[in-house]
């Protein structure tokens, strides 16, 4: 048997007195916002398609206009009310990412246009970044080897 | 007089000689929203900023509590005031005007109460005729500087708390007002290794009960000996434990206790989920509302314990726990 | 199809994503990397560019269908270009995604001030 510490007596006490949300209501609200904003996406992407545009373009031009609706929901103050009921089915898609680039850029325009703004833009889509680069530039990395025998 | 291991006791007690309390919008659709001083429609309170709205919260309420009681800035000898933003900005841009010297203040929530007890020692000691002790806090500059950009998208846990917006003022003095400040006991940074800046309360209740108990044992009483124990903003989840750790102690103070958080939103209807926080929390809720109580007598001896969680996005981030701190001070009817 | 396809991947993507949160309380930026970096791994598997084929916008509107790309631009760029392409594929592939959120957001903050929440 293990000694618990006083802290984690404390910490288990805590997670047993503290209300958790109604964990299946969360995911349906998250499959159903989620589920919402990809078929958004499909209608945009088959629209674009039946126009013409090759898989690649069309790929491209469904995500702008799926960022582009964000910011706008966003500057409208009507993203963060999506996501307090979606949760991650409003994170998930590419509006989360779009939303968290505003979010900054709206909010920290009264520190100024570098520093405010400049700035702050990537505080959270910088790390997406950063760590989307990283990641592809290692796995890049292992199948330039592999091609190499 | 100093009295067991943390406690003050004075010999002439300090007068609350009045009190001032402002606060944002959503308070003024709470319960106690007939109460306050002043409201505002505006959530930039007068400002380009959140910032700059929560320094024009402290101003007012100077301005209100001196207006009250009918005193001039060059009357009251110093400030004691704080606020949760870097380096106190609102306290230094709201108060500077007055050109009162000033005791800027950082005790996270409990920062009324560190001001009512350092203001109240000041008086005691014969330092100043007149002291102002005040705090405030503004929903979407604290969101700002701990949490995220007010537009970023997120669901808050049942957990959570919602800082207030607002700011409480009180002038102290020797001569009679509205109450006393008979005692003061003053709590250690208490630490329960909890890390989540989602559940403050759970990461204050512990040094409430701590406080609560140590002011308990030096002053010798029961919990019976107070009408009310009113801890600031340890919210739904924090009342639960702290009245169980307390009992783990052997007191019992399900029946004294109450938590400005918790009186000043009505969660059901207001959203507010664990309750309020913030120093703007138990500052104006303990100058609209409690003082009123023990003006009318309603409550003739109240143990008053804002509480603090220790933390800032740097030790969150580096990964350190939010040890919590909280001063009571015992407020008595004249 | 395509709709009914789109909507219960994409949702079933967001309801896995949504107990990892409740679980694990990680903060949302975390998870937005995490996504990332899992779309690059399971693009680097082989497995994501099939699934985004079936399953259309319910695969590559989540941001793990931006990891994918950022994998598969590398990828082809390492194959045009041998290891330059390593420090080219990525943003080449990303480029209108990351360009678009920076200039509309930019945008938003010149028209848009902060709102308080209610």
């Amino acid at each position: 048997m293990t000694v618990k510490t006083k802290e984690e007596k404390y910490n288990a006490y805590v997670k047993q007195v503290t209300p958790t949300t109604n964990m299946w209501l969360n995911i349906c609200k998250a499959f159903l916002v989620g589920g919402i904003i990809c078929t958004l996406g499909q209608l945009i992407t088959n629209w674009l398609k039946s126009g013409g545009l090759n898989q690649e373009d069309t790929a491209a031009w469904t995500s702008l206009a799926l960022i582009l609706l964000s910011v706008i929901l966003t500057g409208l103050n009507l993203y963060p009310k999506i996501a307090k009921f979606g949760g991650a089915g409003s994170l998930v898609p590419i509006t989360g990412f779009a939303n968290s680039v505003v979010a900054a850029a709206i909010e920290f325009k009264k520190e100024g246009w570098v520093f405010g703004v400049g700035a702050k833009i990537f505080t959270i889509a910088g790390p997406v970044i950063l760590y989307g680069i990283i990641s592809s530039w290692f796995l890049g990395l292992i199948y330039w080897i592999t091609q190499l025998f | 007089m100093i009295v067991g291991k943390q406690s003050i006791q004075f010999e002439q007690a300090v007068h609350i000689i009045n009190a001032a309390g402002v606060a944002g919008k959503k308070e003024a659709e709470g319960p106690l929203g007939n109460l306050f001083d002043k409201t505002y429609e505006d959530p930039y309170i007068n400002g380009q900023t959140w910032e700059e709205g929560e320094a024009n919260l402290q101003k007012d309420a100077a301005a209100i509590v001196m207006e009250k009681a009918k005193m001039t800035p060059e009357q009251i000898r110093y400030i004691f005031s704080g606020d949760l933003l870097n380096q106190l900005i609102a306290t230094s841009f709201g108060l500077m005007d007055y050109n009162i010297p000033i005791f800027g203040l950082y005790g996270a929530c409990s920062t009324m109460g560190e001001a009512l007890s350092l203001g109240a020692m000041t008086v005691a000691g014969g330092y100043a005729e007149h002291v102002i002790a005040m705090a405030s806090s503004h929903f979407g500059s604290a969101e700002k500087t701990f949490r995220f950009p007010l537009e970023y998208g997120n669901q808050r846990p049942f957990s959570a708390t919602w800082t207030v917006t607002g700011s409480g003022a009180v002038i102290l003095g020797k001569e009679k007002g509205i109450a006393r400040i008979t005692g003061i006991t003053t709590g250690k940074i208490v630490d329960y290794g909890v890390k989540d800046s989602m559940n403050m309360g759970a990461c204050m209740a512990p040094a409430a009960a701590d406080a609560i108990y140590q002011n308990l044992m030096d002053f010798d009483v029961s919990p019976e000996a107070y009408d009310r124990i009113i801890t600031g903003d340890l919210g739904y989840v924090g009342q639960t434990i702290l009245i169980e750790l307390l009992k783990d102690k052997g007191f019992d103070i399900s029946k004294q206790h109450m938590d400005c958080g918790i009186e000043i939103f009505d969660s059901e209807r207001q959203d507010t989920h664990a309750g309020g926080s913030g120093c703007g929390c138990s500052a104006v809720t303990f100058c609209s509302y409690i003082l009123k109580q023990i003006e009318k007598k309603a409550w003739k001896k109240v143990l008053f314990l804002p509480t603090g969680a220790l933390l800032s996005t740097i030790s969150f981030n580096e990964g350190k726990s939010v040890p919590g701190v909280a001063h009571c001070v015992i407020v008595e009817c004249e | 199809m395509d709709y009914v396809k789109a909507f219960l991947i994409g949702g079933l993507i967001c309801a896995v994503v949504q107990i990892f949160m409740d679980r694990t309380k990680l903060m949302p930026g975390r998870i937005m990397v995490g996504l990332v970096c899992l779309g690059a791994i399971l693009g680097f598997a082989g497995v994501y560019q099939p699934f985004i084929d079936w399953a259309g916008c319910g695969a590559s509107v989540p941001l793990a269908g931006f990891g994918n790309t950022l994998y598969q631009g590398v990828k082809e760029a390492v194959d045009s270009d041998g290891l330059l392409g390593l420090f080219r594929g990525g943003f080449e592939a990303s480029a209108a995604g990351i360009s678009g959120a920076l200039l509309f957001g930019y945008a938003a903050s010149l028209i848009f001030d902060p709102k308080m929440k209610n």
